[in-house]
């Protein structure tokens, strides 16, 4: 907003609880908190002149995701006709970093208030015949105060902003823990492609970083994965590779049944089923890049109100197995944004319902469905049962052998 | 003797044909608190501004060279007759024009003026008064670049005399934009029966189809009182999203822009004589206030 030419008139104020974060060149190292960002994404980063930078730190483009299932051969693989990058893995810190620069550049109309955290809101009335001010207060725990027009929560899953304007919100925890660690593979190779194998306890993925280094996520059970943080760095290696390589929840009858449907596409599509690739094994772990937290599903009933939107977690959270939770976000953003801007441009107070409501209206009919979808899928992968497993096989040999599904996915 | 008899130089219209009506003026009077309640009385009035802000905006932009990015309208000077509870003054304001507001309600103005307190950059930009378009010709001659009339004239007791007034305080070639009603039996139909009666969208009795105005006849009154009328655009509300949008027809409510001659004609190719200026006093002049 702050680079939006139709705000040029305005102020706007950014409350950080972290830290600044600006880097000229990585540490050698990787973080283990990456992120799968989408063609979409980048175009939002690049209109906002931060895309720049995140390609000047460091990025790592994929052109390929091989999905498939442990209980069977099913795989799905999507890439681009036109070999054009699916996505790109990116540390968080460096977006961080990319758009704490490009915030510099519009240090007159934005302020950050780094570290700093709202201790009490204060909602104006509906009444519009009142004395008080019609605007948003904050109080900051430095003791501060800054009244807004607009207030956006952008505060995760457990957001304040939506706890104290009282909109529901509509959650469940998963049974699953998210394990992150930043992994050495056995040997340099393009790794342009991103791997995520669908295991009984949870999909595991690969994403990759460098020709030598990929970040892994792996959703498991809370059970499972303090174990795999506890355990040693050779034991973690090796969980790794056998889950990506083992074929021990195969059950000869799916594999026939897998077999036959796969015969009967390749007669009716012939060019429908892909070649298999296989990952790459890991080598190595890099000592404390493990780390671990819980997952869930929520979605807000309302993302906004009179004075108040909700972007980003803080309106929905999502499964990481699909890598969107991020790009749903900064979709959020994008539409926020435009409506915003287009407000501005007519000169309409900025909290007003009438625009916040057509980017919730938007943004829902987009999200929900792909909320649910990742949900039903997190569900679908999480048993052995034959009937379910021969549903999903066939489900995802099919998706994989027709394009326009694909191409929507 | 002196002090009753005050001669101004430019004071041509006798002040006893006054535009506004008593009867109209009460009837708003009941409703000033509800102005800035978005989904109320005035629900309709706001979400109009989502094509009457735009449509004023590029209309002014097109006419002019410079553009401030972030303030498209700073340097304007507009005046928002009939400004109400301050609807339209506000996002003009917040474009970076600095309006004046007049309405001869005066529970109105206060409204608009408590409205507009709480925001820093509104209070300088705007200043309301509670006043008739007359009460303020004599002080602001040719003083504005625009005059926004909008959902006004279907209100004024004696149009001509109001385009008059609205001359005299426009600057030449400033612009002037009115939005009003259309006198057909759809507006009849829909515009009182269905908008008032049956589905309120508009307070009952808010509207008489009487002084419903034609296109036609706003057309006429303007060019015989010196504006040329540049646009006009007919407006179509939609009750069930609550949202306008423009139409070819003008069967309904309408949009008009017009702009006053300049005060020097281009010279013309034949060598005829220009028009004779208006604002040249006229012999009734002389009647104290």
């Amino acid at each position: 907003l702050g680079h939006d030419i139709h705000f040029l008139d305005k102020k706007i104020a950014l409350l950080e609880a972290g830290p600044r974060k600006e880097y000229d060149h990585m540490p050698d190292s990787y973080s283990n908190r990456v992120s799968s960002i989408s063609p979409g994404s980048a175009t939002l980063l690049r209109s906002c002149g931060a895309w720049d930078h995140v390609c000047s730190l460091r990025l790592k483009a994929f052109r390929r995701m091989q999905v498939w299932d442990a209980c069977s051969e099913a795989m799905i693989v999507f890439e681009k006709d036109d070999l054009d990058d699916m996505g790109y893995i990116v540390e968080n810190d460096v977006i961080m970093s990319a758009l704490t620069k490009q915030l510099d550049a519009v240090a007159d109309r934005v302020e950050v208030f780094y570290r700093s955290r709202a201790v009490r809101y204060t909602w104006p009335l509906p009444s519009h015949s009142s004395d008080t001010s019609p605007w948003v207060q904050v109080e900051l725990a430095d003791g501060r105060r800054l009244q807004t027009k607009l207030l956006i929560g952008a505060d995760g899953h457990n957001s304040v902003v939506r706890k104290e304007a009282e909109i529901k919100n509509i959650e469940h925890q998963y049974d699953q823990s998210a394990v992150v660690a930043t992994l050495h593979l056995s040997e340099a190779t393009d790794n342009n492609v991103a791997w995520q194998r669908f295991l009984p306890t949870g999909p595991i993925a690969l994403l990759p970083l460098s020709d030598t280094a990929s970040s892994l996520v792996w959703s498991t059970s809370h059970d499972h994965a303090s174990e795999l943080l506890s355990m040693d760095e050779e034991s973690f290696v090796d969980s790794i590779n056998s889950a990506f390589w083992s074929n021990i929840n195969h059950s000869d009858f799916i594999d026939t049944a897998g077999a036959m449907f796969r015969s009967a596409l390749s007669f009716l599509k012939p060019s429908g089923t892909a070649v298999r690739q296989l990952p790459p094994s890991v080598a190595a772990v890099d000592a404390g890049s493990r780390a671990a937290f819980p997952l869930g599903v929520g979605h807000a009933t309302e993302y906004v109100q009179h004075r108040v939107a909700l972007i980003g977690d803080a309106a929905h959270r999502v499964h990481p197995l699909a890598g969107q939770g991020v790009n749903l976000g900064f979709g959020d953003v994008a539409c926020l944004a435009h409506h915003l801007s287009a407000a501005a441009f007519n000169g309409s107070d900025l909290g007003s319902l009438q625009h916040l409501l057509k980017f919730e209206t938007e943004r829902q009919r987009h999200n929900v469905s792909l909320i649910a979808a990742t949900d039903v899928l997190k569900r679908l992968y999480s048993t052995t049962l034959a009937p379910l497993v021969l549903l999903r096989t066939w489900g995802l040999q099919a998706t994989n052998a027709l394009p326009p599904i694909k191409v929507r996915i | 003797q002196l002090s009753l008899c005050r001669v101004t130089v430019k004071r041509p219209f006798s002040s006893s044909h006054s535009s506004v009506d008593s009867k109209e003026m009460k009837k708003f009077q009941l409703l000033a608190h509800k102005w800035w309640d978005e989904e109320g009385e005035y629900a309709a009035l706001h979400s109009m501004n989502d094509i009457r802000v735009p449509f004023i905006r590029d209309t002014l932009l097109s006419m002019s060279s410079n553009y401030h990015l972030g303030n498209p309208l700073s340097g304007i000077k507009i005046l928002d007759v009939g400004c109400g509870g301050g609807l339209l003054s506000e996002p003009l304001g917040r474009l970076g024009a600095s309006v004046t507001g007049i309405d001869p309600v005066e529970d109105n103005i206060r409204t608009a003026d408590q409205h507009k307190s709480f925001d820093p950059v509104l209070a300088k930009r705007i200043q309301y008064k509670s006043s008739s378009l007359e009460e303020i010709v004599e002080e602001s001659m040719e003083t504005f670049d625009v005059i926004v009339a909008s959902e006004v004239v279907e209100h004024v007791a004696d149009l001509e005399t109001f385009i008059k007034c609205c001359s005299q305080v426009l600057k030449p070639e400033g612009s002037l934009f009115i939005t009003t009603i259309n006198k057909t039996q759809l507006s009849y139909v829909l515009g009182i029966v269905v908008a008032e009666k049956i589905m309120g969208i508009v307070p009952e009795g808010t509207h008489e189809w009487e002084k419903f105005v034609p296109p036609e006849e706003l057309e006429r009154l303007l060019e015989s009182n010196g504006f040329s009328v540049k646009t006009v655009k007919g407006m179509l509300y939609n009750p069930l999203s609550g949202s306008w949008r423009w139409m070819e027809s003008t069967s309904l409510n309408y949009a008009v822009h017009a702009l006053k001659a300049g005060a020097r004609p281009p010279p013309p190719a034949t060598g005829t004589l220009p028009q004779t200026d208006i604002q040249q006093p006229s012999a009734t002049a002389g009647t104290a206030p």
